[in-house]
């Protein structure tokens, strides 16, 4: 008789009224921080949105659209650019649908992004580029979820010949007149400008970091000492320092007449300053790696490339994913600073907005507008780079 | 797998070396002779440096340029009225109105013109290094720059100088009438120790309120802490259209101290060095006698004043004592404007970075605007 009276455990009762009472006002301290966080909170957003809605000029922001976007790169080439982003866009569609398949917020979210971003006051022609983005994204979907087997191969070696068909696109290669006349590197600016470097400062940098991490290793001194010794030269230097190395100095160093186009020196000077602190990253990786991998890959006979290649790395590198991207975006936002020596990124092109006669003192709009660009860019690079962590398994291993 | 590789390895080595086309090594091809100067020369960054100045001697940047087929051009970027890239993208500015005068005097045409953006520090290595043809932005010409930074200033086009700005409702006009009052100034410039010279000579006395920096000095000067504040005239300007109402505040027509803007060329090429000192003078003539962008086309047909015709080039050998066409005066005022022009549309009343001209009138107004004579 007893056994069958079990009786069902006590059911939370749940309410918004009970979960207040619960988190917010449990006791009379609670209480006051309540009240005293619900007015601060209060306050600020109240300020901010006046601010936003109200005092802000917002037609700074609106008028220079274009420049802060592409800075004085032609408008009747802008055409190339946008061919560009849509080709990435076809190749994301494509990934995600062949990678991706049950991730449906991230694709909607991606594939959408650029129809979200026609309900700013752009002029028209960009809007209806950024439609076409949209739909170009949603033909690489469709196409890539219709045959996901055949397509994976040719979608890797897109996303491998991705940047120099972007940069090829920029710069153009007609000289002066013609279908596609070179755009010299010196009118490249804004977000565009931003872009490139933190990509090419990426890329390339990788490669070369890894192998400063294992030179680093590497039992032969000659080898083992130039990566100590660049790394830490690159590393004890602020990359600013880089920055007027490269923009000062080379010059005068260079044979008379020769001269190197800036923003190139300004790319290499971030490949290098971001290779050094990439090779330390993966150096930490190599070692979390246990002795035993190494043994057990020399048991089986694998040369020390292919141990290298096939078992270290691969591991290795997938622990550091979160170190990695923080760099990434330290680099991203590292790039702002040749605005220092005179090249027009994103915030030197604020700078000279601000020098506009006619927006003058609208410090706060323009600031404010390119920090948005910045977090919004920043934080979609960590949002990814979590969904990569729990696509690989991250943590949970 | 080896295949994936390699095709990996082609590719990044191709986008590298497409980037590096980005702009590309480019030799200049110099068809004198090439005379390479090393100097030790002083830059204000770099203590003291070897310079190896860009090939220079008679005539060589001239050829280098139409070589080229554009002019490049130093100018600032952040400057309000003197260099910024307008909505448009394109530059815009006092300083960069004139490397349009210089293209048009070479070119016979303005657009060709590549403006670099340059900063305060490393504007003097990209005119010594050859990156940039001349310099046009805001610099003060003083002895050691003119020495030791191997370059040659040209005539002045813009005297800066130390100026003072009041709230109009306070009616003061001169120096004069701030007799008795508080006057804002940062401490530690020499804008200070101007300010006490100048108002010892004209027998004011004031009371200094002074700040650590800038910020702080306009701060107070907005809270009305003061009844002036005083700063370099080009600043004043800047600043005060962060004021909460420009409008009611006003720029005295005094100069207190010597600021000469004007552009830079590199020491060893005297024509050159003429052709950027005479593009000057002609917008100044343009002034002078009365040459406007709208009415060049008229004076040109009936000029009968000599100079106006030499000038002009209707009479015709001026020119070609520059190395240039005979148009090349008549294409400055055509295509940019004289020097008025140039000024008003940059800084005259209908612009929010209103100077008032001062000293840049013209001489026969009491300024210091004198072109030599065209013969």
């Amino acid at each position: 008789m007893a056994e069958n009276t079990i009786l069902p455990p006590l059911a939370e009762r749940s309410g918004a009224l009970r979960w207040l009472r619960k988190n917010l006002f449990g006791s009379w301290v609670d209480s006051i921080l309540t009240v005293v966080g619900a007015l601060i909170i209060f306050w600020v957003v109240k300020a901010v949105l006046v601010w936003v809605f109200t005092v802000a000029e917002w037609q700074v922001v609106t008028t220079n659209l274009r420049l802060f976007m592409v800075g004085q790169y032609p408008l009747e080439q802008v055409w190339r650019l946008w061919l560009a982003l849509a080709f990435i866009m076809f190749l994301i569609g494509n990934s995600l649908a062949i990678w991706a398949r049950k991730s449906y917020l991230i694709t909607i979210l991606l594939i959408a992004f650029p129809l979200l971003l026609a309900l700013l006051p752009f002029g028209v022609e960009p809007r209806k580029w950024m439609i076409i983005l949209t739909v170009v994204g949603v033909i690489g979907w469709l196409i890539g979820r219709a045959k996901p087997q055949a397509l994976s191969r040719h979608v890797i070696i897109g996303w491998i010949i991705c940047l120099p068909i972007f940069i090829l696109l920029t710069r153009g290669f007609t000289p002066q007149e013609g279908f596609m006349p070179i755009v010299q590197t010196n009118v490249w600016g804004g977000l565009l400008l931003t872009f490139l470097l933190t990509i090419v400062g990426i890329i390339f940098s990788f490669p070369l970091g890894v192998l400063l991490a294992l030179g680093r290793r590497s039992e032969l001194p000659a080898i083992r000492i130039t990566s100590v010794l660049y790394i830490e030269l690159i590393r004890g230097v602020p990359l600013i320092t880089l920055f007027f190395m490269a923009q000062l100095m080379l010059p005068l160093f260079l044979p008379t007449g020769v001269t190197i186009d800036r923003v190139l020196r300004a790319m290499v000077a971030v490949i290098l300053f971001s290779a050094a602190y990439l090779a330390e990253n993966v150096r930490g990786g190599l070692q979390a790696i246990p002795k035993g991998q190494f043994e057990a890959a020399q048991a089986l006979g694998l040369s020390g490339f292919k141990t290298m290649y096939f078992i270290i790395l691969p591991q290795a590198l997938r622990l550091i994913i979160p170190i990695l991207v923080g760099q990434f975006i330290g680099v991203f936002k590292d790039t702002s600073l040749v605005a220092i020596v005179g090249l027009f990124d994103l915030v030197g092109i604020a700078q000279t907005v601000l020098s506009q006669p006619e927006f003058l003192g609208l410090q706060r709009e323009v600031y404010v507008f390119i920090s948005l660009i910045y977090w919004v860019l920043s934080y979609g690079m960590s949002y990814l780079s979590q969904q990569l962590e729990i696509k690989l398994g991250v943590g949970k291993r | 797998m080896r295949k994936t590789l390699w095709f990996i390895s082609i590719v990044v080595i191709a986008s590298l070396a497409l980037a590096a086309c980005g702009g590309g090594a480019t030799t200049s091809t110099d068809g004198g002779e090439t005379v390479t100067v090393v100097e030790t020369v002083v830059v204000e960054v770099t203590s003291s440096a070897p310079v190896v100045v860009a090939p220079t001697g008679f005539g060589v940047t001239l050829e280098t340029v139409k070589a080229r087929g554009n002019l490049i051009c130093g100018v600032n970027s952040q400057v309000p009225g003197f260099g910024y890239v307008d909505a448009n993208g394109a530059f815009s500015g006092f300083d960069v109105d004139y490397c349009r005068a210089l293209a048009a005097a070479i070119f016979g045409d303005a657009s060709k013109v590549e403006f670099r953006p340059v900063t305060a520090s490393e504007r003097f290595t990209a005119l010594q290094s050859g990156e940039i043809d001349i310099l046009s932005r805001n610099t003060t010409w003083s002895l050691a720059r003119d020495t030791e930074l191997a370059g040659n200033f040209v005539h002045t086009t813009f005297y800066d100088g130390q100026g003072i700005m009041v709230p109009v409702d306070s009616g003061i006009t001169t120096l004069k009438d701030l007799e008795g009052g508080t006057i804002c100034v940062q401490t530690g410039t020499t804008t200070e120790l101007n300010l006490a010279d100048v108002m010892a000579a004209e027998g004011v006395s004031y009371t200094p309120a002074v700040f650590d920096d800038a910020d702080a000095t306009f701060a107070a000067y907005a809270e009305e802490r003061c009844d002036a504040v005083t700063t370099d005239k080009s600043g004043l300007v800047s600043r005060r259209t962060v004021l909460a109402d420009p409008s009611a505040h006003v720029i005295l027509d005094v100069t207190m101290s010597k600021e000469p803007l004007g552009p830079m060329v590199r020491h060893g090429d005297d024509q050159w060095f003429d052709i950027a000192q005479w593009t000057v003078f002609a917008m100044f003539d343009g002034e002078e006698f009365g040459i406007t962008s709208a009415n060049v086309d008229d004076i040109k047909a009936s000029a009968t004043a000599p100079e106006v015709k030499r000038l002009l080039g209707v009479e015709p050998g001026m020119g070609l004592k520059l190395g240039l066409s005979d148009d090349w005066a008549y294409n400055i005022i055509k295509l940019v404007g004289n020097y008025e022009e140039v000024y008003n549309r940059n800084l005259g009343p209908d612009t929010p970075t209103y100077i008032p001209r001062g000293f840049n009138s013209l001489y026969t107004d009491g300024g210091l605007l004198y072109a030599p004579p065209v013969r």
